[in-house]
């Protein structure tokens, strides 16, 4: 395959990618030493698909998260040090401490939130796209969600909505073979789970969720589809997520060894090795922008730490604009 | 002298919709039947403007853009009224009959209500939810229901409901130009009543309540229709020599506390008239407001002339056993105006 891609974009897949490892590795040891209150859902493992996606949508674009959403924050440009500090509930916050890791919103990114409601964020992406096209911008809104949303009924109230009103939406389904401790072998009855789009008159495939590229080729064909104003498309990117549903979770539902399998496919390694290979960029330029990354994450934790807790009175603001 | 302009309830909900959507293009309407026969000849659409014929005739004005029918999917328009609203619009979504709610009780309830909170601030939802309410028509109990107890309990919503057709206009016009999320709830038992109504865009202000008829010997509050109620017993209370003071709610959250509490200090006796169910009510929260800020002020024990606690029956007249009416209100308020007060 001849680059289609420049230097900085391969640079800036890099970066991100790391950035989340890096970010999603710390919270897990912070987690366990009892420093961040509430619970964490590691996204570790499926970094190409927010990475792959965010890459090809503009800022003016739209996402819609989920609980799990601390990959699509840092691949859509929210800041990682006032995500740290929102996970540490600090005044310093994205959300002035008053989400938490679940709830994380950043509107002038176009990040309309992590939501702790399983397929909330398809309704709400519909509704962004819906924005755009009454307001004749060519804006997009891509709304990420996992395989155990896909047999929820907002999910398929979705796909017809947006499929009847041809809305720009690009419904990126990340299928990590689990939903809380359940596999999708059980809980679906089919195998691919973007066969689903047929029932509703949209496009549907299948991809390799550990690999950048085929995340960006798909998501450059939906990208294009809703921009020209074709409507939607549903892309399902199989992947894994290397923790457990939560940080505490024994994860007793799935295999030592099967993790460790699914390892060998990490993204982050099969993009390095890509690549080198295709002399894209040298080993010198990945392992700098390592390097930033970490740093970026002990900054962030610095910043987090140093932050002060929110004052009592914040507990009543922002119910309303005005009441 | 100028004669007044009579319009029925319906008309003046559509006429507010209609100078709403003039005045600001981000204001759009999502909705099943908003028109009717979607995607049919030009004789096909607007074939209903809407389950109780309120959006007539806009269509024909604004187009399919801005008056959008949706599939019978909930959680789909109403989150996606929620994500438009988040991201420039306006929007004006119709739930049609409010007992539909428990489809999509998430989108209101965790999305709509919290997330301008869970994101500090940043989020801001300027949403307008109808929903029609209210029994008398033998639609039975799961197209009868009240239920806006259910959104007042929840912070971070808005709600309000018109008796009128004047208040019916203006309170739409005034909860789509709000800047949070508004369940506006309308009666449908009132949608061929009728009243004055002036021409242009006017405002009747959300968080303050009305006193529709001044009294001295007891203040009856009513919700919704039960203003109506309200009025007719406060005519036979009068027959009986004793004048009562109505207050229609108008805006159940935010709650004009202020003016009920005026009125109590003013009579000493309170009824509280709610059609909703009558345990964790409107009527429940305004007594014990009032219990906890104007006890040296009351004459009577507070009365509230509510429902049972049941459903709302087919039979018509098991439905009017049922529902609360000026009878119903009348023989509670001589019960506490000929009693001695507590001194």
């Amino acid at each position: 395959m001849s680059n289609r891609y420049s230097s900085e974009q391969l640079k800036w897949i890099y970066e991100k990618l790391t950035l989340i490892r890096e970010f999603e590795e710390r919270i897990y040891r912070d987690y366990l030493n009892n420093k961040l209150p509430g619970f964490v859902h590691l996204y570790a493992g499926e970094e190409a698909v927010a990475v792959g996606v965010c890459a090809l949508l503009r800022k003016s674009d739209y996402i819609t998260s989920t609980h799990r959403g601390h990959g699509h924050c840092i691949a859509k440009g929210v800041d990682p040090k006032h995500m740290m500090a929102e996970l540490y509930g600090k005044a310093t916050g994205t959300c002035k401490g008053k989400g938490g890791s679940m709830h994380i919103a950043d509107i002038d990114c176009g990040m309309l939130g992590a939501n702790g409601i399983v397929v909330a964020g398809l309704p709400l992406a519909c509704g962004a796209a819906l924005s755009a096209k009454v307001r004749k911008t060519d804006q997009v809104a891509a709304a990420f969600f996992g395989d155990g949303s896909s047999n929820s009924g907002a999910f398929h109230e979705s796909l017809n909505f947006a499929a009847v009103l041809k809305l720009p939406v690009i419904f990126v389904l990340e299928n990590n073979g689990y939903a809380d401790a359940t596999p999708i072998r059980y809980a679906a009855a089919i195998e691919n789970l973007s066969e689903r789009a047929r029932g509703y008159g949209i496009p549907g495939v299948t991809v390799d969720g550990m690999d950048v590229f085929s995340v960006m080729e798909a998501t450059e064909e939906a990208v294009a589809r809703a921009r020209n104003g074709n409507g939607p498309s549903l892309v399902e990117c199989k992947t894994y997520r290397y923790y457990g549903h939560f940080v505490g979770d024994a994860g007793l539902y799935r295999s030592k060894e099967e993790v460790e399998e699914k390892k060998k496919e990490d993204c982050i390694l099969r993009y390095e090795k890509r690549v080198l290979a295709e002399k894209w960029l040298s080993q010198q330029e990945l392992r700098e922008i390592q390097r930033q990354s970490l740093e970026s994450i002990e900054e962030a934790v610095r910043f987090a730490e140093d932050g002060p807790d929110p004052e009592l009175k914040e507990c009543l603001e922002d119910v309303y604009v005005s009441y | 002298m100028k004669s007044e302009r009579i319009l029925t309830y319906r008309e003046a909900l559509n006429e507010g919709l209609r100078l709403a959507m003039r005045e600001d293009p981000r204001v759009i309407l999502l909705g099943e039947d908003l028109a009717g026969g979607a995607g049919g000849t030009p004789s096909q659409v607007d074939a209903w403007g809407g389950a109780f014929g309120v959006t007539k005739g806009l269509i024909q004005e604004f187009g399919p853009e801005r008056v959008i029918d949706t599939p019978i999917s909930e959680m789909a328009f109403i989150g996606a009224a929620v994500g438009a609203a988040m991201t420039g619009l306006r929007p004006v979504a119709d739930l049609m009959y409010v007992s539909f709610v428990g489809v999509c009780l998430d989108q209101i309830m965790n999305q709509a209500a919290k997330l301008r909170y869970m994101s500090g601030g940043k989020i801001r939802i300027p949403l307008t939810i109808r929903a029609s309410i209210g029994a008398g028509m033998s639609a039975a109990a799961q197209h009868s229901d009240c239920i806006y107890s259910l959104f007042v309990h929840i912070p971070g919503l808005k709600v309000v409901a018109p008796a009128t057709p004047y208040d019916a206009k203006g309170l739409l016009y005034a909860s789509i130009k709000d800047e949070d999320p508004v369940i506006f709830i309308e009666n449908k038992t009132l949608f061929n009543s009728k009243g004055p109504v002036p021409e242009g865009s006017y405002t009747v202000p959300l968080g303050k309540a009305q006193v529709k008829r001044q009294g001295k010997d007891i203040t009856i509050v009513a919700i919704s229709r039960m203003v109506l109620e309200a009025l007719k017993a406060t005519d036979d209370l009068a027959v009986s020599g004793y004048s009562a003071e109505v207050i229609d709610v108008l805006s159940l959250s935010p709650l004009d506390m202020e003016t009920i509490l005026a009125s109590v200090r003013k009579t000493g006796r309170l009824i509280i008239v709610d059609e909703d169910y009558p345990k964790c009510s409107v009527a429940s929260e305004i007594a014990a407001i009032v219990s906890a800020q104007a006890f040296d002020y009351l004459d009577h024990p507070v009365q509230r002339v509510v429902p049972p606690h049941a459903h709302v029956p087919f039979n018509p007249a098991l439905e009017q056993y049922y529902l609360p009416n000026s009878d119903k209100i009348v023989e509670c308020a001589l019960g506490m105006v000929t009693s001695q007060p507590s001194s």
